[in-house]
């Protein structure tokens, strides 16, 4: 008896997940155009400023810490010894 | 109906009767302290002053304004979710001292003096290492000895500000302290900065926090650090140095959390992030960003207490706690993976969910403040929230590859805390005005206008962009067994190689003095030895009768000597 289908078994269910994500960013970049924002910071003007923000420190963060794991990682027993 | 009970006796006299029963008059003991504690805190006049006479100081064990009553209640509801989710526990010791511990919280808060508040404080410590020990293995052991060796120490210097304090000001009263240039109000902000996790006194919580049981964990996040918060609040609001010390608190985390295998160890990072945000809001001292401070104090604790169940329901359903061991686990824990996402959808403040009306205060009242480079980096911050509790806690724990473990779902005890707990978070995010009613100061605020809901997802789904596609490109780093070091290394590995490499430089010269020494001995023992040993003159034994012999020699020389001298 094979273990019953989950919803991730399937590639195209992952596909619908990754398309989704993919429209809600346009809408919520394209949503810059109707709503007015009050400006605190002159970045914020910029358009779609959260998204680009977002998108890029998030990836700074990853590559950073990335390299870091070169600096900073031990074997797991490293203090028992 | 009144009462005059100070809320900490009740979880104290209940850990008590808990240490005494068994079965279910104990597991019916846990889910009653926390509710007969807070219907007594509700019916406890809030003007109430309990003292206590101590020689010829008077201590006010009890003091209750608008921000201690918040916490007291937030820790009875943490406390009551603790306990349905533990309830299943029968190690004594683990239950009795969550209790305590709760209990201790609790005369934290509403200490009317410094003296009252560092008993709590080194109760806190005390009773708290018992979460830890219980695990029951080395490393547990380890860890919390070096955890309560820190904690006891912020409590010694605590008692150190407050006695320099007393004698400068004269005063123990538990308010405002401010960093008046005076020792005494230093050593106390530095007491309060150890249990706050400030960067470089942080360890103690990623070290000691992973290695509790999975039902200690939950009670952990919730008590020592928010004492701390409430402590830092009422002392140290409008500290400048705040703002920076948490803009560094919420900002270093999030890059061990990104590279940290253990997922309880990475809520530990993720600790430390809130709490920044918290500490930040305190700095500002701002009407808005005090509040924005005390109902995100409030609002984490909930989320992270949600978190940690379920990271706690995989510990205790599979054995593994390890991002490189687990994945799948959606196909055999679903109704954990939805509690997990509603906490991750929290902490990440998608609007709806409780994180985002509370962080959100903070945020614009750093702009309001005009600090603008905080708020960038509070921004970068919250975008590495999204990348290590929104996505990586869940996706590595329940989806990613599929580890092949197959365990059962969580026990109904602990879904139920987790649901409750998630019922609160939806709660405060979607209607916050109650939680907004009961903060320190009047809220003029309002979270759901359009550009705030617009900027929070557009920073929140171009994160989950740039997952998506470092993840896809294959650039997004795996998860990997092994430890990162961090600011503890000082005193793991640098202390003690400190004390080899001095015993290393010194060992020659001790050798030499040894050596110097051990020969002198060794001549006074040999000279000893020639004189007295068996061969010895003076060692010799001689017979009676050539004494004798000897005697009538001697005696004959001096008859002689005697003739020759008179003759």
């Amino acid at each position: 008896m094979s273990e019953k289908k989950h919803m991730f078994d399937n590639p195209k269910n992952v596909q619908r997940v990754i398309r989704g994500l993919y429209i809600a960013c346009a809408v919520v970049f394209a949503a810059d155009f109707f709503v007015h924002r009050h400006v605190d910071h002159p970045w914020e003007s910029l358009f779609g400023f959260y998204g680009i923000y977002g998108f890029i420190t998030f990836s700074i963060l990853v590559l950073v810490s990335k390299e870091l794991r070169k600096i900073l990682m031990r074997k797991e027993d490293y203090y028992d010894k | 109906m009144t009462s005059s009970v100070a809320p900490f006796l009740i979880f104290y006299a209940g850990a008590l009767l808990m240490a005494v029963t068994k079965g279910r008059i104990r597991q019916m003991l846990m889910l009653a302290i926390p509710i007969v504690g807070a219907w007594n805190l509700y019916t406890l006049p809030t003007d109430t002053v309990m003292t206590w006479q101590v020689f010829d100081y008077t201590l006010t064990v009890f003091q209750a304004d608008r921000m201690s009553l918040l916490f007291g209640y937030l820790f009875h509801l943490a406390a009551f979710l603790g306990a349905i989710y533990s309830i299943h526990v029968k190690d004594v010791g683990e239950t009795s001292s969550a209790a305590l511990y709760a209990g201790s919280a609790l005369g934290a808060v509403f200490a009317g003096d410094m003296i009252i508040l560092f008993i709590f404080w080194e109760m806190l410590a005390i009773t708290s290492i018992f979460l830890i020990v219980a695990r029951r293995t080395e490393r547990a052991n380890a860890a919390a000895l070096r955890y309560i060796i820190v904690q006891v120490l912020s409590g010694v210097i605590l008692l150190a500000g407050i006695l320099l304090r007393l004698h400068d000001t004269g005063s123990i009263a538990f308010t405002h302290i401010g960093l008046d240039g005076t020792l005494g109000s230093q050593l106390i902000f530095l007491a309060f900065g150890i249990k706050c996790a400030f960067p470089l006194l942080h360890n103690w919580l990623t070290d000691a926090y992973p290695e509790a049981t999975p039902t200690g964990m939950v009670f952990l996040s919730a008590f020592t650090t928010k004492v701390a918060v409430y402590a830092l609040a009422r002392s140290y609001a409008g500290t400048e140095i705040l703002v920076y010390i948490g803009a560094a608190m919420a900002m270093f985390p999030i890059f061990y959390a990104t590279i940290e295998n253990d997922l309880r160890r990475v809520l530990g990072y993720s600790m430390i992030n809130q709490i920044g945000f918290m500490v930040v809001g305190i700095g500002l001292g701002t009407e808005l960003a005090i509040n924005g401070a005390i109902a995100h104090a409030f609002n984490d604790v909930i989320f992270k207490a949600l978190l940690l169940m379920t990271m706690g329901a995989v510990l205790h359903r599979t054995g593994k706690i390890n991002g490189s061991d687990l994945g799948g686990l959606y196909k055999s824990m679903p109704l954990t993976t939805i509690f997990c996402i509603i906490g991750a959808a929290s902490i990440s403040a998608v609007p709806l969910f409780s994180g985002f009306v509370s962080k959100s205060m903070i945020m614009v009242a750093a702009l309001e403040g005009h600090h603008d480079i905080v708020w960038l980096l509070l921004l970068f911050a919250s975008a590495g929230v999204m990348e290590h509790a929104g996505i990586k806690i869940p996706f590595f724990a329940f989806f990613a590859h599929d580890s092949g473990i197959r365990c059962k779902e969580a026990p109904t005890n602990m879904l139920i805390a987790m649901g409750l707990a998630a019922v609160i978070c939806i709660f405060n995010g979607t209607y916050p005005w109650l939680l907004y009613s009961v903060l320190p100061y009047p809220v003029d605020y309002a979270p759901f206008t359009a550009p705030h809901v617009l900027t929070q997802m557009q920073l929140l789904l171009f994160s989950a962009l740039a997952f998506t596609v470092l993840k896809l490109t294959k650039v997004y780093p795996p998860e990997l067994p092994g430890i990162n070091i961090d600011a503890e290394w000082a005193y793991r590995m640098g202390l003690p190689r400190a004390i080899n490499a001095f015993k290393r430089a010194f060992a020659p010269v001790d050798k030499t003095v040894r050596t110097i020494g051990l020969g002198l001995v060794n001549s006074m023992i040999s000279t000893v030895f020639r004189h007295h040993g068996p061969d010895g003159a003076l060692a010799r034994t001689t017979l009676v009768g050539s004494m004798v012999q000897w005697v009538v020699v001697l005696l004959g020389v001096y008859l002689m000597l005697f003739l020759i001298g008179n003759s």
